[in-house]
């Protein structure tokens, strides 16, 4: 468990440590009487902080100024003790130190109270992903153990940490100098009936690995060894197995994985997240170092503008125009900053400057910024997964910034990344369907295409909503294997479980339609009854059912997935159209051939169609 | 995921992070226990290969054993070495042993300056050590990319930041990097992940006829032994959870004055 310990400079780490690591039994035989003889020498007063800060330089200075790592046991486990210097000109070594810890433990001087590095770090905290903190009120000796002292910092400080979006777990009054409350309760604090360090310490959590999350392989090098061409990785979210399809992007190739590589190790078919693997491919596609590896059905985006939030190390301030390299997993691109929307003091939340006007952030500040890659970048949001939604800014030689990715309205749509476009707000609260169609300038509704596997129903789903995302209207599409991924991967493919399956989806879809958003379905849905149940919980007109039709010989004949061939050697058990039954619709307000029609006629008749629906519908027709 | 396969598939990440980002990379094996893990790592991240050479400093003071442990297992698993040595200094006389050095100016000529002959000589511009965190104060400082600059100098007060595995790979001509996969593992990790491995190692580290074994690596004049019992890997696993004596305390140059260590390692000392 690694634990960084942050919070203003003089507000008592590097003692805190000393002193947790006497009082846990945790240090080398000779080490405090090697530090009080040579405090002695000098003649000086011995300092528990003297442990940690063992270089000459903080000797002399008596700041941290690196990031020192130092082990100790609980009676329930080990632990990584990180010291991250509070001076505001080693923020570099702070964050350093924070990026790769579990939990922070954050020192407030009750005597001092809370400074500037106080607010500054926790925002950091916040930005570097940590999510679990402690606070402990130091030098509770000076002021007397002051019950009321302790209330004030915990008020006043609570509120600032919601307001960065952090939550302590607890707020321990203790003295580091004196060892109150660090390993056992202290008789000076008797009104303190909380956790002491140590017990808070045993209580957090430990960083779990993604394994629940879309796949997310980081290529980091193609190896030839032995005839063999190994891609060699970490999995940095998900799992994957031998057989499964893996997609690479930024370039869209895709292959099955052939094996799983380890060398000295148990074979096993299958690799988790956290795991550095090499994998083989099927298929004789191109894959380079910076290549993620998703599945399918998740794919993450990829696009040449992203919208971040970073703080700025460099010794030269961050600005518009300029050229900097991006360094996202094992990416690596030239890139720009568009816009600067605003510029945020970490230490207080101030704006600086007008927003919208600034040119620059400078060292220590934190910005809300657009990015503009020379080629296209794969990344998520960090806040959906963390690994591939974070990056550093390189200037020059030196890392100087780094960044998470925070939402915007990311079209999931491979090489169309020219478009400029609002952005997309949910609006949440005593809003209408009718208030958010008037300014969305159409109706929201539910277009249902169905069809047989490999009939072009994705195809002509992702293109239309590129086409419309690009006219400004509010779209989105459901597809097939996106929700069989989340939403229904406790279903089957059984005749009970295709129902619920699309009883579902109709729902969600609803709910996107009452927001005002054309929401399009994509998925095989082959009973009459299952469309006609979705059809009656929309209201009139609201539902339109666009029928993708091919016949099945085509659709055999494409099989992209390979799915025909699989359900042709019964490898995949009710498979629509082989092994089940397809209902086509009765009376279908599209039908498309798509043995005859291209996508992008396919796709202008349903914008026809919708072109109609909304002049129907009345204000604003001709927005779609 | 235990805690020795979370170490290990980092110091993997690390290792192939080094290898794509330079092409003129060597790595140092001192044939101690740490960096022998980390050739092992090397095998686990290559698929059985070692896509580097290895480099040896070979002060002519190691204790004899460990120069035939390293040519078996240069033959056994292959390996590509490069052994350094500083042959002026050696021809001169000018050592510890001898009385003619103090034992910092010692490891100052046979190691350090032995090293920067060997990186200029075959062109090296990363190598990597492995050195821990938990060894010593100033190592526990050390970057997982730590550049050094021309005269192999360390500047710890301006390291570079690092964070989320995005390390430091662009560099001024002549500058080089240290790359440190094993910075975040213990001493008991190692010998834990020793034991899991099943690693050969160097029959110095466990108790011989006398009761004594070596904890730590190094030239014979300046390397004591402890006194264990511990004739396996377990044994020493079991040692080290109980003990609480530094893992450097048998090593002499360290002691020579209260920040000797520091110095070494600021001038380019592994």
């Amino acid at each position: 468990m690694k634990i960084v310990i942050v919070g203003h400079v003089d507000h008592g780490k590097s003692t805190l440590i000393g002193r947790l690591l006497h009082d846990s039994g945790s240090l080398p035989e000779g080490r405090v009487e090697q530090l009080r003889q040579a405090a002695a020498r000098r003649r000086v007063p011995f300092e528990w902080a003297n442990l940690m800060d063992s270089l000459q330089a903080e000797r002399d200075q008596n700041i941290s100024i690196e990031t020192t790592q130092i082990w100790f046991h609980s009676a329930v486990r080990e632990y990584v003790i990180i010291d991250a210097p509070g001076h505001k000109e080693f923020l570099k070594n702070m964050v350093t130190g924070a990026a790769s810890a579990d939990a922070a433990l954050l020192l407030v001087d009750a005597h001092e109270g809370i400074q500037e590095n106080s607010r500054r770090h926790a925002y950091l905290l916040h930005l570097l992903g940590i999510r679990q903190l402690v606070v402990l009120v130091n030098k509770m000796d000076l002021v007397r153990y002051d019950q009321e002292v302790h209330a004030r910092i915990v008020s006043e400080y609570s509120q600032w940490l919601r307001s960065v979006g952090l939550v302590s777990l607890a707020f321990i009054p203790i003295s580091a100098k004196e060892g109150d409350n660090l390993t056992s309760h202290s008789p000076s604090l008797p009104w303190w009936t909380g956790p002491t360090v140590m017990e808070a310490l045993d209580s957090l959590k430990p960083h779990l690995a993604p394994e629940s999350l879309p796949l997310r392989f980081v290529v980091q090098d193609v190896y030839r060894f032995d005839a063999r061409r190994i891609i060699a990785g970490r999995i940095e979210a998900g799992s994957l197995k031998t057989g499964d399809r893996v997609f690479f992007s930024p370039g869209g190739k895709s292959s099955e994985v052939k094996s799983i590589e380890r060398w000295a190790s148990a074979p096993n078919s299958t690799a988790e997240a956290g795991e550095s693997i090499g994998i083989t491919l099927t298929e004789q596609i191109f894959v380079e170092r910076g290549a993620i590896g998703a599945h399918v059905e998740s794919p993450p985006y990829e696009l040449t503008r992203l919208k971040a939030r970073l703080f700025w190390m460099g010794r030269r301030p961050l600005q518009l125009r300029s050229p900097y390299r991006i360094k996202l997993a094992a990416q690596e691109a030239e890139c720009e900053i568009e816009r600067i929307e605003r510029v945020l003091d970490a230490s207080t939340l101030a704006t600086v400057g007008t927003p919208g006007a600034v040119s620059k952030v400078d060292r220590h500040e934190v910005g809300e910024v657009i990015i503009r890659t020379r080629k296209p970048v794969a990344f998520d949001l960090a806040e959906e997964i963390v690994a591939t939604g974070r990056f550093v800014i390189v200037d020059g030689l030196d890392v100087a910034g780094g960044g998470i990715v925070i939402p915007d309205a990311y079209p999931r749509i491979r090489h169309d990344t020219q478009q400029k476009s609002e952005h997309i707000y949910w609006t949440h609260g005593k809003v209408t369907t009718q208030q958010r169609e008037i300014r969305n300038g159409h109706p929201g509704c539910i277009l249902w295409l169905t069809g047989l596997s490999a009939s072009g129903k994705s195809t002509i789903a992702t293109e239309l909503e590129r086409q419309l995302f690009n006219r400004g209207n509010q779209v989105c599409v459901l597809d097939g294997d996106n929700v069989r991924h989340g939403l229904c991967s406790d279903l089957g493919f059984s005749p009970e479980d295709r129902t619920e399956n699309i009883r579902r989806i109709g729902e969600v879809a609803k709910l996107l339609a009452g927001y005002g958003v054309i929401c399009v379905t994509a998925f095989i849905s082959p009973y009459r009854a299952d469309r006609d149940l979705v059809r009656k919980i929309m209201p009139e007109g609201r539902f339109i059912e666009v029928y993708i039709n091919a016949p099945i010989e085509i659709c055999e004949a494409r099989d992209p997935k390979g799915l025909y061939a699989k359900a042709r050697s019964n490898q995949i058990k009710n498979f629509t159209g082989v092994s089940a039954p397809y209902e086509a619709p009765d009376r279908p307000e599209l039908e498309l051939r798509t043995d005859i029609l291209g996508c992008e006629e396919c796709v202008s008749s349903i914008i026809e169609f919708l072109n109609a629906f909304a002049e129907a519908w009345g204000s604003n027709a001709g927005r779609i | 995921m235990d805690h020795l396969s979370k170490l290990e598939n980092q110091s993997i990440y690390i290792l192939r992070e080094a290898h794509n980002k330079f092409e003129h990379l060597a790595m140092l094996w001192s044939i101690g226990k740490d960096s022998t893990v980390l050739l092992w790592l090397a095998r686990k991240a290559f698929f059985g290969h070692v896509p580097f050479p290895l480099v040896h400093i070979d002060t002519s003071y190691k204790i004899p054993s460990m120069i035939e442990y390293r040519d078996k297992l240069v033959l056994e698993w292959g390996l590509n070495l490069v052994v350094g040595r500083n042959e002026p200094v050696l021809q001169s006389g000018v050592t510890y042993p001898n009385g003619k050095a103090t034992r910092v100016e010692c490891c100052g000529t046979l190691k350090k300056d032995a090293l920067k002959q060997v990186l200029d000589q075959h062109g090296f511009t990363g190598v990597i050590v492995g050195v821990r965190r938990d060894e010593e104060p100033t190592r526990a400082k050390e970057r997982y990319f730590s550049p050094r600059d021309k005269h192999m100098e360390w500047n710890v007060e301006d390291q570079p930041p690092e964070l989320w595995d995005q390390f430091k790979t662009d560099f001024e001509p002549g500058a080089h990097i240290r790359v440190h996969p094993l910075l975040h593992w213990t001493e008991l990790n190692v010998w834990e992940y020793i034991e899991r491995e099943n690693i050969p190692m160097i029959p110095l580290y466990f108790s011989n006829e006398q009761g004594m074994r070596y904890r730590s690596l190094g030239c014979a004049p300046c390397t004591v032994p402890i006194r264990s019992n511990a004739r396996t890997v377990r044994d020493i696993i079991e040692e080290l959870r109980a003990s609480r004596t530094p893992e450097r305390a048998g090593r002499a140059q360290d002691k020579e004055s209260e920040d000797a260590f520091e110095k070494l390692r600021r001038d380019g000392y592994m």
